[in-house]
């Protein structure tokens, strides 16, 4: 144990020299939240090994939600070795040895009766950063506990990085005609809706409901279905076709698609109120589809044939001041669709084909400039994380239909679906309120 | 009271005078006449020969008149079943579109002549369309199929009531397959009879 010590700290110190430190930021003015760290870098995060009941899942899961993040670089993610280290400096903090390691912060978590106890230790200013107790719902490792935890890993990359993770959300998704969720890291998928052909869900801000279009005999409804009590009710008072709903921001409008025989239009109705819903769109026998509003509630971005094939428009809420969003290209076949407005309100996402084949792109409200994000197999369906970096969208790549995970800003790609067929994803808002 | 039983008596005793008769009576001696079996067999034969010809006549109308009915069955069974299939024929569209191709008009003229013979029936148009758009944006096009076939229904005279229409976008595909044929025959409308299709009618003149 000794000798193998005597290894990892010469390695160390052979790093140690090799590499210029990173943690030297000589820009920071003022209070800043967080590390500092270069520009364009990641900081290196240890997440020590965690005592107490249930310290590898903790341990396990707190790790994965960093590293899903893509703010920050795990080092030493296998454990052994971080292991040896800190087994060896007992109760006392070696912050020269992990900043060879490459880590800036060193999350050291330990399972409580009531929860967890974390610090964050800042290796560069050798002393915590941050500490507190979470509370964690019994029992552990329940969907609760869970989701509960992952907001302790969302609070520990704010504390690092000064903008909060988005680990503690869920992904609902369309398989077989049913609606189902998942939480952000692949776990804890189940089905909540009934056998059918149930399609685009859209959640609330509340993260207590979620909208959907369903089949029925006489053309397709929208329903709300109630994730505490199971229940359901339907939000659309008119037979036709209705789809593609979103709900606004603040939660207190249903915007979606419906269609009777001249074209679909984008109409409104009060949430939960209902009501009479009042038209948006005037398509004139077009096709006004797949709403997603802009992070202040003012405007929408939606998928409309007006001119001819699909191209992405955005509009007041109440209809007015349209503007074509995407280059439209006369004679052009392909088209663009699916608009998804990020959280941080500068871009769009969408799904465009390029060589007949839709790829995930971003167009920037600025200045318009367009960003293709993916080229393996077929990409469509884009929604944001509520991090306003993480995209959430359906891809061909592995042969059939699955939900990726996306980084918009260094293209890191993780799956997150593995049973046959997922698609038209929607990310959930930070759950924290909800069990 | 009396008369009655009087009239009782009287006919108790006629018969049980009627009834002593033949005891006391031999039987009469009849004479057996001469008979020519060959004859017999002879006018036997004739007769059922005669009866078997007229059996074999009465059965073959009876076939006749089967063939014919079942003949006629068969072709008003054929006639409606040439209705129905003219009338539920899916119509095709090309991509991205829902505008009525020379093809799907003809089928509709047809569809159409059969409405106007068979005001009792109701026709549900389904649209669809093929996996290559997005899924929602397909549910409108499918919309707008179906739509623009009702259309040039309801235009030509069809009561508004008797069709409804309904879209499945992309996902009740008729062929599978991830090439041109395969999209081709997914770009459709479909047909189908929702009430009044037991009595269908050719239309007139034809």
């Amino acid at each position: 144990m000794t000798l193998r010590l005597h290894t990892v700290l010469a390695a160390l110190a052979a790093v140690a020299l090799a590499l210029p430190l990173a943690a030297q930021d000589t820009t920071a003015r003022g209070v800043r939240i967080g590390l500092t760290y270069q520009p364009g870098t990641r900081p290196g995060v240890v997440v020590l090994p965690v005592n107490g009941a249930n310290g590898d899942s903790i341990r396990m899961i707190l790790q994965r939600d960093l590293d899903f993040g893509d703010r920050v670089e795990i080092v030493g993610r296998e454990g052994s070795t971080v292991a040896d280290v800190a087994r060896q400096q007992g109760g006392t903090m070696n912050y020269p040895l992990w900043r060879a390691l490459g880590a800036l912060a060193i999350v050291q978590a330990t399972a409580t009766a009531s929860g967890v106890r974390v610090a964050v230790h800042d290796v560069a200013a050798t002393g915590i950063l941050n500490a507190r107790d979470f509370t964690l719902p019994t029992p552990g490792l329940s969907a609760g506990w869970r989701m509960a935890l992952h907001g302790v890993s969302d609070e520990i990359e704010r504390w690092i990085t000064g903008t909060r993770g988005a680990a503690q959300t869920r992904v609902a998704f369309v398989r077989g005609g049913r609606i189902h969720i998942v939480d952000s890291d692949g776990y804890g998928e189940r089905a909540v809706s009934e056998q059918g052909t149930a399609l685009s869900p859209a959640w609330h801000p509340s993260g207590r409901w979620i909208a959907y279009s369903a089949f029925g005999p006489r053309g397709t409804q929208i329903i709300v279905r109630d994730l505490q009590s199971g229940g359901t009710r339907v939000a659309s008072p008119r037979n036709g076709l209705n789809i593609t709903p979103e709900f606004s921001p603040d939660g207190s409008l249903l915007v979606w698609g419906f269609g009777e025989e001249s074209g679909t239009d984008l109409v409104a109705a009060p949430y939960p109120g209902g009501g009479d819903p009042r038209r948006i769109t005037v398509g004139r026998g077009s096709d006004n589809v797949s709403p997603s509003f802009s992070p202040d509630g003012r405007r929408l971005a939606f998928t409309s044939s007006r001119a001819g094939h699909p191209e992405i428009y955005t509009a007041d809420v109440d209809g007015a001041n349209v503007e074509l969003l995407t280059t439209y290209l006369a004679g052009d076949q392909s088209y663009r669709s699916n608009p998804a407005w990020s959280p941080d309100g500068r871009v769009v996402a969408f799904q465009s084909q390029v060589a007949g084949r839709f790829q995930i792109m971003t167009i920037s409200l600025r200045d318009r400039g367009m960003k293709q994000l993916t080229s393996e197999g077929i990409n469509e369906d884009p929604a944001w994380a509520p991090d306003g970096r993480h995209l959430v969208f359906t891809s061909s790549r592995t042969g059939t239909k699955q939900l990726f995970v996306l980084d918009a800003e260094t293209g890191r790609a993780r799956q997150l679906t593995r049973a046959g067929g997922a698609r038209l994803a929607a990310w959930s808002r930070v759950l924290d309120r909800t069990p | 009271m009396n008369h009655r039983m009087t009239r009782t008596l009287l006919v108790v005793a006629v018969v049980a005078v009627a009834s002593a008769c033949p005891r006391n009576t031999p039987p009469p001696v009849t004479p057996s006449p001469t008979v020519n079996q060959d004859s017999i067999d002879a006018a036997e034969r004739a007769r059922r020969e005669a009866a078997d010809r007229a059996a074999a006549a009465r059965q073959d109308s009876i076939n006749r008149a089967n063939a014919a009915r079942e003949d006629s069955l068969r072709r008003a069974r054929e006639a409606v079943e040439g209705v129905r299939s003219a009338l539920t024929a899916p119509i095709y569209f090309d991509y991205d579109s829902d505008a009525l191709g020379e093809a799907a008009r003809s089928a509709l003229d047809q569809k159409l002549a059969i409405l106007q013979s068979n005001t009792g029936v109701r026709l549900r148009i389904a649209g669809h369309a093929d996996e290559r758009g997005s899924d929602e944006y397909n549910l409108a096009l499918g919309q707008r199929r179906a739509a623009s076939a009702k259309r040039y229904l309801t235009q030509r005279g069809i009561p508004e009531a008797q069709i409804e229409i309904i879209s499945f976008g992309e996902e009740r595909p008729a062929a599978s397959g991830t090439d041109e044929s395969a999209y081709a025959q997914n770009r459709r409308d479909e047909f189908e009879i929702t009430a009044g299709g037991d009595a269908l009618r050719s239309p007139a003149g034809t």
